[in-house]
């Protein structure tokens, strides 16, 4: 991964309330948010030398900077996101200019499902898994399966505050697994343990869970991730991977983190 | 009790995923049962797999609630659609994304209702008619602009051949062909079900009309004996063939040669490669087939078997014609209309000895119609299961030997 989609906060706010995490009266504190995401972009940038395209933030969309949700990119393609609720539907034209003026064959997906991009479609190079029933709907990993010839491994979010795969279940480049099993039902975890053997997976504690630990951003052994999440650094250390902890907490107003403020482009 | 059912699918990786366990579960749990029907496992990790499942329960308002329970894991509803018609745009030109045919039997959705489609035969389109009642296959070339053609694969069905109740030779349709397989066993079976096919003749039983499609390698061969047998004993009901096997069969008859060979004595006689031309030049002079026989000009033979016991003959012209000789149709399109016309009523199929006959016979029958290719090169067998015919059963060997024992096996002592 060399290169990151991200979106300034210059309009970032809580307009709306659409995920446990999102209370009007919770205000942003904007400016300490604005410099939560340029301390985190130095770290991309300059810790860890990845390039970051930025778009064009937008008045009214307040989530945009939310890029996971943006789509996927597979390749040259890009799948562009169709959004749950209407307060985040103007955000895909804007996503798919984007990627058309990059050049990137734009796919949308040509049914009523929704789907919610990198949020909720991750994996590893020869296993994807998708999030679905809050945001995304099963039937969309079948036509993405056939058209990128790759397992897609639907798992059900069975816990409201995790609303996106995004937020419960961060794939590491070494195989390993960070994920929070209450997110998941009996089925899902059993599928999880069938795939990842126990040695690579980390439970994260409740307490790092709700700080969005598993909302990290995995770069070759370099994760970046919400500050404060203790245990996850340290079992992290243990395998050989590099913790790089940022604080976020104005963006988990709005139920977001290290991994939602980033889209993976190749 | 009232019995409610509902039919969904449930596609993609929804094995490994557990997908497919928790809605049998959610189905079970909340007082439902099951059927699993047309289960496909995808063979690779990549390939997603696709259930068909049949819920029962024994109220509506349960349906309902277990419907609403498994949608979210990606249960769709089965509904079944009509089927979608496009008017043809031209004569000879079918409407982009016509229906192309199989020949299996074959159903189409019209108001509601499932027809069947008639005259089915692999790679045709369906057209429904006017009023909406009635559905046939027909071919490209015979489509009038306007007719409603089906376009689509919504709202068709296909029907797999029911596993053969008898269990002989066609009860193991497709199975590979080899010269390495003794043909006692298939002739017999073969010799059964043609007697059988004789008494239900008799009887004015539909599908019950015997067809032989075959070429002149029956006359060089030595199976014109035991072939007009056959014909005369009523055992074929109908002839497939070219200008060949006709002026071959009638040139034995003059001359007692085939293609100059002298039949009886094993050896190329004098001039002898003129007969067939001077048998041909006869019959044109006295106009048809069936006029040469009932003026005592053709004494014997396959054709004056046809013509005595008003088997009908569809002769197919080609290229390398001689002639030809009256009757033979030398337009293709006009042949196979009329071989086409004829496969109503065909209760089994022979194919001897003729590659063109054979793959041209085989693509006009429906599925339904069990059917024998003959041939001593394995290709040809090979070629017409490859071409769709797959319910052919293969038989490596040379045409006289069938016949002859085919004949054999049917009663005939000489």
């Amino acid at each position: 991964m060399s290169r990151l989609l991200v979106c300034p906060p210059d309009y970032f706010g809580i307009e709306y309330e659409i995920n446990p995490w999102m209370q009007l009266s919770n205000r942003v504190d904007h400016e300490r948010a604005v410099r939560q995401w340029h301390a985190l972009m130095r770290v991309f940038e300059h810790d860890l030398g990845i390039a970051l395209e930025r778009m064009t933030p937008i008045p009214g969309l307040p989530d945009l900077v939310f890029t996971a949700n943006a789509g996927i990119v597979v390749g040259r393609t890009a799948v562009v996101s169709r959004f749950r609720y209407p307060e985040r539907q103007g955000e895909e034209a804007h996503f798919a200019q984007w990627f058309r003026s990059h050049d990137y064959d734009v796919m949308r997906i040509d049914t009523d499902l929704c789907f919610e991009g990198a949020g909720d479609l991750l994996g590893f190079s020869d296993c994807w898994f998708g999030g679905y029933h809050p945001r995304s709907d099963i039937g969309v990993f079948p036509l993405l399966s056939e058209r990128f010839h790759r397992e897609i491994i639907p798992l059900e979010l069975v816990d409201n505050r995790f609303y996106h795969l995004d937020t419960c279940f961060c794939p590491l480049s070494g195989g390993e697994l960070l994920y929070f099993p209450a997110a998941f039902d009996a089925y899902g975890r059993q599928v999880i343990a069938d795939r990842i053997p126990t040695a690579h997976r980390m439970a994260v504690p409740e307490k790092e869970a709700v700080k969005f630990a598993c909302n990290a951003v995995c770069i070759g052994k370099h994760v970046v991730l919400p500050a404060g999440c203790v245990a996850t650094q340290t079992w992290l250390l243990a395998r050989g991977y590099e913790p790089h902890p940022v604080q976020l907490d104005e963006f988990m107003k709005s139920g977001g983190s290290a991994k939602c403020l980033t889209l993976a482009l190749d | 009790m009232d019995h409610c059912e509902e039919q969904v699918w449930l596609h993609g990786h929804i094995i490994d995923s557990l997908v497919l366990a928790k809605v049998l579960d959610l189905i079970v749990m909340m007082g439902g049962t099951f059927d699993l029907s047309d289960v496909h496992i995808g063979r690779t990790k990549e390939e997603p797999s696709r259930v068909h499942i049949r819920i029962h329960t024994t109220s509506r308002t349960l349906l309902d609630n277990i419907l609403k329970a498994i949608q979210p894991h990606g249960a769709s509803i089965a509904r079944e659609a009509d089927c979608r018609t496009d008017a043809a745009p031209a004569d000879g030109l079918l409407p982009d994304d016509f229906y192309a045919t199989t020949h299996l039997p074959t159903q189409v959705r019209i108001d509601g209702r499932w027809v069947p489609v008639d005259r089915i035969e692999m790679d045709l389109a369906i057209v429904v008619d006017e009023q909406g009642s009635t559905a046939h296959a027909l071919p490209m070339g015979d489509v009038r602009q306007g007719a409603r053609i089906v376009v689509g694969r919504e709202g068709v069905r296909v029907t797999p051949l029911p596993r053969p109740q008898e269990r002989d030779v066609f009860g193991f349709m497709g199975s590979p062909v080899s010269t390495e397989r003794p043909h006692g066993h298939a002739i017999s079976d073969i010799a059964a079900r043609m007697r059988r096919l004789r008494e239900q003749r008799k009887q004015d039983h539909a599908d019950s009309r015997v067809l032989l499609a075959g070429g002149p390698a029956i006359i060089h061969a030595g199976g014109r004996e035991a072939l007009t047998w056959l014909i005369e004993q009523g055992f074929i009901h109908l002839l497939f063939c070219g200008n060949a096997l006709a002026a071959h069969d009638m040139e034995a008859d003059l001359f007692g040669t085939s293609l100059g060979y002298g039949l009886t004595a094993g050896r190329a006689v004098p001039h002898g490669h003129e007969h067939h031309l001077r048998t041909i030049n006869r019959i044109r002079a006295i106009g048809s087939i069936d006029a040469a026989v009932t003026s005592g000009v053709i004494t014997q033979g396959i054709m004056a078997a046809c013509v005595r016991h008003g088997v009908p003959m569809i002769m197919s012209g080609t290229i390398r014609d001689d002639g030809p000789l009256p009757g033979v149709i030398t337009d293709s399109v006009n042949a196979q209309s009329a071989m086409r016309a004829m496969i109503p009523g065909v209760g089994l199929a022979l194919l001897v000895a003729s590659t063109l006959h054979a793959v041209a016979t085989g693509n006009l029958l429906p599925a339904t119609v069990p059917t024998v290719c003959v041939d001593i090169n394995p290709s040809v067998p090979t070629k017409l299961t490859d071409r769709g015919s797959f319910q052919a059963v293969g038989l490596v060997m040379d045409a006289a030997s069938f016949l002859t024992e085919l004949a054999r096996a049917l009663g005939r002592t000489t």
